[in-house]
């Protein structure tokens, strides 16, 4: 049932062979060819400009006020490129293959392999738009280094890459709303995608503005929806994001890949309360400069900077000597958690570990600067206040940020961190041409399964996005369209867009009729405190089992009881938010699912069955070596599909970072 | 820090939707944490709201981390509330002591109308950015991205400017509900870099005639907009917007 139609070949020639002889649309036909196109974060605002470049004509969707809202503004670190403007050894071949060990031999060699070759063309087109990644004093593009890797290839803008990376696509995306290309539908939210026989031709979509339900139609249907981490209800995505677009086109016939494979970030605020509403990531390239500690001694309540050198646990540098604070995401949040369980974390919670800049002010940045400005000998204020200059410069509004959120300045005491919700790897399954199952239905960016296997290493999610919707789906899409040019357009009036608007209606009055006690949120909760629980940073089979059990429960309650305020054809949040959590109710059973049957340990997945002698991770790559799609058949049913993994380059070694 | 618990009265705008004349509700909140966002307890109070059977605050919020600009609340009479270089999101009750009293307002400004409670329509910045809030390069048009040095101090201006979140503070601030901040901000991005270079003789012009268009007031140099800003955009880029118009204009007359 699933077929990856990788291109035959080698390996780093399957993408230009491909793009030399897939099918072209003209440019007359273009014109005639509609592309409905959900979301606008970098994946979808990306695709939406290229491919109005091209001259389709574009319908782009979100529920966010304008396009430049979407989540993708949010991200910090930055973005990869296999440039190697450092000189230090960096190349495609090892951009590719730092990605597949990254992602613990759970992505597909020929898709990475295609990122990384088109990572330096994103740099090139974005420095184009005018995104002012960070420079040298020379004028050239400025790097850093992020966890995972032992080069600099990371691009950057301060702490605001995603920012500046999705407004060069926002610009780029109104460009063509003002030439006409590109209709831009804010404010609407997807709820579900319609077929004619057996094509993916539209969209049913709610004006989250007067609550009418309308229908598009589309030759070909793009979902550029971004992750699932807020199945959770915390984690560092924004409050809108949510699953719903990909969960639908699940329940219509598209299969949903590795669901349970998620990544906890190990450098996030931690949780101060019940009232929390979400999770505040500090950028893993704070990795490069801060050092990772807590108190030798359990329990230790001196404050942070009375504690002296030597009774402090670098258990990172301690751990994994080779990498040290640089470790993979995965590595460094269960080695967090395994000190805060046992007793040393800090804070009043005692579910929090140090993040310590001071280290690097003074010895690193300090003393350059120092050197630089020619002064001898210089005191420990003085290079402290070189160094924050400098720091300031790479991440101050991640610095101020942390301010604002505890009243705390970490340029003088050690931030607390501990691992949050972050990314999910798992998505809609696509083929080498980001179709999934269901033709005519596309798959981009966070909401897709393709590029990072178990595990995303980071300023990665960035480049996949981007290399979706710029410089992947403008060939791959012309190779289906080709065949659809004597498709006229299907009238909104067709049976299908009949009945699957009305099935949306159905669903939403049901939802407004139940009138029950409890309120959206608090279900939203209940939903994210289980699945932290039994499928959070590491699983079990009894508890998975109990999960299951616990979410079935949920749902029966929460359609028999939720209590949604106001009307249907009205601006309604609680109405909006309910659909959501729906979804993604049913999503967390699959997830559960899919971490019990996966039984060992990959990446962002850790089954504690599965562990070698020092409780790293152990894969089974003779039993797992797949990547699982499921298949919705029905209420709490789903068939399992297998796409095996073919390593043929990057052989599957135990992931050291010793 | 030491967290403390309060009681307070909230006086919000309701409004049901665009036609709606809209009218201030007093609501007491009691029990908030100083470690809370202004925007959970918020939530709190919505959830109270709901339990009673009544309707929800409808606000814009998404990212709550200050970058998205979707958040939109006149704090106060001072959008954003009362801290420096901050958004709505990003203030946290600490900022309030036991027995307050807080009034929470839309943003106020004809070319944002209301659409329900504190949510505005900011759709005409949108506008304003397709009138020319880019740069023309087609994908796959790019050359290496390293083939054009760009000094470094005006690199860290454009990225200064680009910082704007379109959240629209500075209009709301202004007593002309002007947008010049916003478009000074856009038109510096773009006019500071090379890339930018071909389109700056129209760029200026066309974003400050759609800005015209969609009814937002002149600027009359009081620097409220800057005062509130939360990416601290600076006012000297409407100096430098100014320029850009005044070139663009003499060039256009030839
Ligand atoms: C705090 C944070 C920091 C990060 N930092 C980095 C980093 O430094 N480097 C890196 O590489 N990655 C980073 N990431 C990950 C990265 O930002 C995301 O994976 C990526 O931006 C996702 O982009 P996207 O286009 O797939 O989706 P998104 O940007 O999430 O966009 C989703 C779009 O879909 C729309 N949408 C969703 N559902 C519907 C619906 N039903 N109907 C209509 N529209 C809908 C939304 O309106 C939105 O426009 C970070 C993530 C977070 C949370
Ligand atoms: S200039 Fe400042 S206040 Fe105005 S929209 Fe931009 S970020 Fe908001
Ligand atoms: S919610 Fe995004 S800036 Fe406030």
């Amino acid at each position: 049932m699933l077929d990856s139609k990788i291109p035959v070949g080698k390996l780093e020639e399957k993408w230009v062979d491909y793009k030399g002889h897939c099918k072209l649309v003209n440019p007359a036909n273009k014109r005639k060819l509609e592309i409905i196109i959900v979301g606008t974060g970098l994946a979808g605002a990306s695709a939406a400009a290229a491919l109005g470049e091209l001259g389709y004509k574009v319908k782009a969707f979100c529920f966010q006020d304008s396009p430049r809202r979407a989540h993708s503004i949010a991200a910090q670190g930055g973005i990869n490129a296999a440039k190697n403007y450092q000189n230090d050894g960096d190349s495609v071949f090892r951009l590719f293959y730092d990605t597949v060990k990254g992602g613990d031999y759970r992505a597909r060699e020929a898709n990475v392999h295609r990122l990384a070759e088109v990572s330096v063309n994103i740099i090139d087109q974005c420095v184009a738009q005018g995104v002012p990644f960070a420079r040298e004093y020379g004028g050239l593009l400025n790097n850093r280094s992020f966890g995972g890797t032992q080069v600099k290839r990371t691009f950057y803008a301060a702490g605001q890459t995603g920012q500046q990376l999705l407004i060069g696509a926002y610009q780029a995306l109104e460009r063509q709303v003002a030439l006409g290309n590109v209709t831009m539908y804010a404010r609407h939210e997807m709820l579900d995608v319609v077929m004619v026989e057996g094509k993916a031709r539209g969209i049913i979509a709610r004006n989250l503005v007067n609550g009418e339900l309308e229908r598009y139609f589309g030759h070909a249907v793009l979902l550029c929806t971004g992750g699932y981490g807020n199945v959770f209800y915390l984690s560092t995505n924004a409050m809108g994001s949510n699953v719903t677009a990909a969960w639908k086109a699940h329940k219509k016939g598209a299969t949903f890949a590795n669901p349970c494979f998620t990544q906890i970030h190990p450098t996030c605020i931690p949780v101060s309360g019940d009232h929390q509403s979400k999770l505040t990531l500090m950028s893993e390239s704070l990795r490069n400069d801060g050092r990772i500690w807590v108190p030798k001694q359990k329990g230790d309540k001196r404050k942070a900077n009375d504690i002296p050198e030597e009774e402090r646990d670098y258990y990172l540098e301690r751990r994994y000597p080779a990498f040290g604070n640089l470790v993979p995401r995965d590595v460094a949040s269960r080695a967090a958690k395994e000190r805060c369980d046992a007793g040393y974390g800090v804070g009043t919670t005692g579910q929090a570990v140090y993040l310590d800049f001071k280290y690097n002010l003074i010895n690193k940045y300090g003393k350059t600067e120092a050197g630089k400005l020619g002064i001898e000998n210089p005191d420990l204020e003085t290079l402290m206040r070189l160094g924050k200059e400098v720091v300031k410069e790479e991440y101050g509004n991640l610095f101020d940020m942390y301010e604002k959120i505890t009243g705390e300045n970490p340029y003088e005491v050690p931030m607390r961190i501990y691992p949050a919700v972050h990314y999910t790897m798992g998505g809609l399954w696509v083929d080498y041409e980001l179709m999934t199952n269901i033709k005519g239905l596309y798959c981009l960016g966070e909401a897709n399964f393709s590029d990072h296997g178990a595990n995303r290493l980071g300023a990665s999610a960035l480049m996949q996005g981007l290399a979706d919707g710029y410089f992947v789906v403008p060939y791959t899409i012309g190779n289906y369209l080709a065949d659809e040019i004597a498709t006229k357009p299907i009238p909104i009036t067709h049976e299908a867009f009949e009945q699957t608007e009305k099935a949306v209606a159905d669903r939403i009055n049901t939802l407004m009729n139940i009138k029950g006690k409890q309120t959206v949120e608090s279900f939203h909760k209940r939903l994210g405190k289980i699945i932290w629980e039994y499928c959070g940073m590491s699983r079990n089979e009894a508890g998975l089992k109990h999960a299951i059990a616990e979410v079935q429960a949920l749902k029966k309650e929460f359609w028999s009881d939720v209590k949604i305020p106001g009307g249907i054809k009205e601006m309604n949040p609680e109405l909006d938010k309910a659909g959501r959590v729906a979804d993604f109710i049913e999503l967390g059973e699959l997830m559960c699912k899919d971490a019990l049957d996966r039984n060992e340990s990959c990446g962002g997945h850790f089954r504690e069955e599965s562990q070698t002698e020092e409780g790293e991770a152990k894969r089974d790559d003779e039993n797992y070596a797949y990547v699982a799609a499921w298949e919705y058949k029905g209420e709490s049913d789903w068939v399992l599909h297998k796409e095996q993994l073919n390593f043929e380059i990057a052989k599957p070694t135990q992931r050291s970072y010793k | 820090m030491e967290h403390y618990n309060m009681n307070l009265t909230l006086k919000v705008w309701r409004q049901k939707n665009a036609s709606d004349s809209g009218r201030f509700e007093t609501y007491p909140v009691k029990n908030i944490s100083s470690e809370m966002s202004f925007l959970e307890m918020i939530d709190v109070l919505n959830e109270e709201l709901i339990k009673e059977g009544k309707d929800p605050i409808a606000f814009d919020h998404d990212c709550r981390e200050g970058i998205c600009g979707a958040c939109s609340m006149y704090i106060n009479g001072r959008p954003h509330g009362p801290w420096q270089a901050n958004t709505t999101c990003q203030l946290h009750m600490r900022a309030y002591k036991d027995g307050d009293t807080i009034v929470v307002e839309p943003w106020r400004a004809n070319a944002f109308p209301v659409v329900k409670d504190l949510v505005v329509d900011r759709s005409a910045f949108d506008r304003i950015i397709q009138a020319g809030g880019y740069i023309s390069v087609n994908t796959g048009n790019a050359v290496d991205a390293n083939a054009i040095a760009i000094n470094k101090d005006n690199a860290d201006a454009a990225f200064a400017a680009a910082a704007c979140i379109g959240c629209g503070a500075c209009v709301a601030a202004c007593k002309n509900s002007s947008a010049l901040l916003f478009v000074s901000a856009k038109v510096s991005h773009l006019a500071l870099l090379p890339q930018g270079g071909p389109e700056r003789k129209t760029r200026a012009m066309n974003m400050v005639a759609q800005m015209d268009k969609e009814g937002f007031g002149a600027c009359t140099n009081t620097g409220a907009c800057e005062a509130v800003c939360p990416k601290e955009i600076s006012i000297e880029n409407i100096a430098r917007l100014n320029r850009e118009y005044m070139m663009a204009g003499v060039i256009s007359d030839k």
